[in-house]
């Protein structure tokens, strides 16, 4: 059992504490130790301390019970202080759960959604063609001739209804780029107002025509052209609504990244909140560099550390004074003397003289290896026929002189984890095929760029939740705050409304730029 | 009532007589003049207002006739030989100082140290 529980999870350890060997006990606690070492880019764990446990620890009670009353519960007991190996595991169970969940419920949803629009729209739109048709089916020996104004009319409903069909086409027939957690309020809104309309035309038809079977057929294609104008105007005001309102900027949006406190600002008009949250994300792919949790480390640390120091136990019994805990605390860290500025600032000039070092090396490197190349001109290949090379093969010969130097350079700035061999191969026979010079293949790892850059399973940001105190298909108001979560990080979202601007106007006439000399003279007498 | 009497500033005045000295073709009085109507007020270092247009004595040489008469630095010449000069131009000023034949003038001025004696006087 324990050696199949030995994953990341080390909430395992805890099922060996029987209280009868202690063989048990110490082969639990080594197995704690190994995978905590495989977490080399996991954020710290605080140390929880820990005593060898000759009673048992949770969840056995019963045996407790029966040794009756302990006098040594204090020094037996083992404290979780911080940050235990229960959290840990917890995040991985729910991450695990969360993959699991990427199913088939939400998709169900969103392919109902778009079954029934396009049931309504193939409906819509051989309703008109349906008014004409069915007179002519049922009853045509009845119906009154009616020579070129109807012919004309057929022109026009047949043409009305091409613009429509390319203009529902270009408007609506879009892939779904996400998945939003309430319904489009707006679209719902068309779709009901849509579907009222026909059905308010069909009965209509049905009562008066049909039944009547009515003769006057030009009269009936005027109805069937009524309708098709009726539905392009209800086009027109989905244009509107939909992409034309939210066009014209009305607030600004900051967008935090909690992590690292990342910032930008972007420009909204009247969105819903879940759609101001999907241009957030859609820009966040794009803007935001990619969240990197071995920058992380260096803070965290230091907030263990913090943490460590002091630690309040409440050994008087239950009364629970969590201010005047925290207050004790507070003055207690504020008497220490605190050198950890000092290491903040140092270790960074440190770090930042390293970074640059091997930067400078980095790029010595890449310059060289890339001078060895060159492109072949035509005329030249017929003279070098067996160093011919394709730029895959270029780049293979290459890369080896840079491969040390950029190496060294990613570790020191914690990007090793998001650029593999392959990868860099592959980059560095693009840039060969492209031209590129050394400085635009190394753009890439340098710096950290955006999320979009790299490999879809080191993005840690792919399921997002809206998190709003408000309903979230209501609009965006001056100070709507809403956080878009997922599962290591969250962006806080602040909205602010773009302020109301007076302008005024001052004519200044060309003619009165005129102009004195001033003196100050001097004169001796 | 002492104050409003204080800040009128054509009370304290001094009667200075210069004797022109004779050098080569001129007659000199030795001291410079700045301002004038035509001029920049707000570059004058020794007004105490900065739209006074008046004429002040900006240099005194050492030695020279307008020193020994006991003329200062920064008095503000109101009147020469009876002609005012708190609104003349620059040129005006010049002319009526160095009339050729004249050998004395008589300046009345006033300044800013002769002011404040009067005022500590008449407060104590």
């Amino acid at each position: 059992m324990s050696a199949a529980m030995d994953t990341e999870s080390t909430y395992s350890g805890y099922s060996h504490y029987s209280g009868h060997s202690k063989k048990a006990h110490r082969q639990g606690r080594d197995r704690h130790k190994s995978p905590r070492s495989k977490d080399g880019s996991r954020s710290e764990k605080s140390v929880t301390i820990q005593t060898p446990p000759a009673e048992p620890l949770l969840g056995n009670d019963a045996s407790r019970a029966e040794e009756g009353q302990d006098d040594n519960w204090g020094e037996t007991t083992t404290a979780i202080t911080g940050t235990s190996e229960h959290s840990i595991s917890q995040e991985d169970i729910a991450r695990i759960s969360k993959d699991l969940e990427d199913s088939v419920g939400l998709d169900c949803k969103r392919y109902l959604g778009l079954t029934v629009a396009a049931v309504l729209g193939l409906l819509v739109f051989l309703t008109p063609i349906a008014f004409i048709l069915l007179p002519q089916i049922l009853w045509r020996d009845d119906l009154e001739p009616c020579g070129t104004v109807c012919e004309g009319l057929f022109i026009s409903v047949a043409f009305k209804l091409l613009i429509l069909l390319i203009g529902t086409w270009a408007l609506f027939f879009r892939q779904p780029k996400a998945d939003i957690p309430r319904v489009f309020v707006f679209r719902a809104l068309l779709l009901v107002l849509i579907f009222l309309f026909v059905f308010s035309y069909w009965l209509f038809y049905g009562v008066r025509i049909l039944d009547s079977k009515d003769t006057n057929y030009q009269g009936i294609v005027q109805y069937a052209v009524s309708l098709v104008d009726a539905l392009l105007f209800i086009h027109y005001l989905a244009i509107v609504l939909l992409e034309l309102r939210q066009l014209q900027p009305m607030f600004t949006v900051k967008v935090v990244r909690s992590t690292d406190g990342e910032s930008r600002y972007y420009s909204l008009g009247h969105l819903s909140i879940q759609r101001a949250a999907l241009v957030v994300l859609e820009n966040y792919y794009r803007d935001f560099t990619v969240y990197n949790p071995a920058l992380l480390t260096a803070s965290k640390s230091r907030a263990a550390k913090h943490m460590a120091g002091l630690k309040v136990y409440n050994v008087d019994g239950p009364g629970n004074n969590a201010s005047g805990q925290s207050r004790a605390m507070i003055a207690a860290a504020a008497r220490r003397r605190d050198s950890s500025h000092n290491e903040l600032y140092y270790e960074e000039a440190d770090h930042e003289r390293r970074v640059k070092k091997r930067r400078a090396r980095l790029v010595v490197a890449v310059e060289e290896a890339f001078t060895h190349i060159k492109r072949l001109q035509a005329e030249e290949q017929q003279k070098a026929p067996g160093e011919m090379m394709d730029p895959r093969e270029a780049a293979q010969a290459i890369f080896p002189s840079m491969a040390r130097a950029l190496q060294k350079y990613l570790r020191t700035t914690r990007q090793q984890q998001y650029h593999s061999m392959e990868s860099i191969l592959q980059h560095l026979s693009f840039c060969i095929t492209n031209n590129m010079t050394p400085k635009a293949f190394l753009e890439r790892y340098l710096n950290p760029g955006p999320t979009l850059q790299y490999d879809r399973d080191r993005w840690f940001s792919k399921q997002w939740t809206l998190v709003s105190e408000e309903a979230v298909t209501s609009g965006l108001q001056d100070g709507t705050v809403f956080v878009l979560k997922c599962l290591d990080f969250s962006l806080v979202v602040n909205v602010k409304k773009i302020p109301f601007i007076k302008l005024s106007e001052e004519f200044i006439d060309p003619k009165s730029h005129k102009f004195v000399l001033r003196l100050q003279s001097e004169t001796s007498v | 009532s002492q104050h409003s009497a204080i800040s009128s500033f054509s009370f304290f005045q001094q009667r200075i007589e210069i004797h022109k000295l004779r050098q080569g073709d001129n007659l000199i009085l030795g001291f410079s003049i700045g301002g004038g109507i035509d001029q920049d007020p707000t570059q004058n270092p020794f007004s105490e207002d900065k739209t006074d247009k008046g004429i002040y004595v900006t240099r005194v040489t050492e030695g020279g006739p307008a020193e020994v008469a006991g003329l200062q630095i920064g008095d503000k010449i109101m009147q020469v030989n009876g002609w005012d000069m708190t609104m003349v131009t620059h040129d005006q000023a010049r002319k009526r100082l160095t009339k050729r034949n004249e050998e004395v003038v008589r300046l009345l001025v006033t300044r800013q140290s002769l002011q404040k004696a009067v005022q500590q006087s008449m407060m104590s």
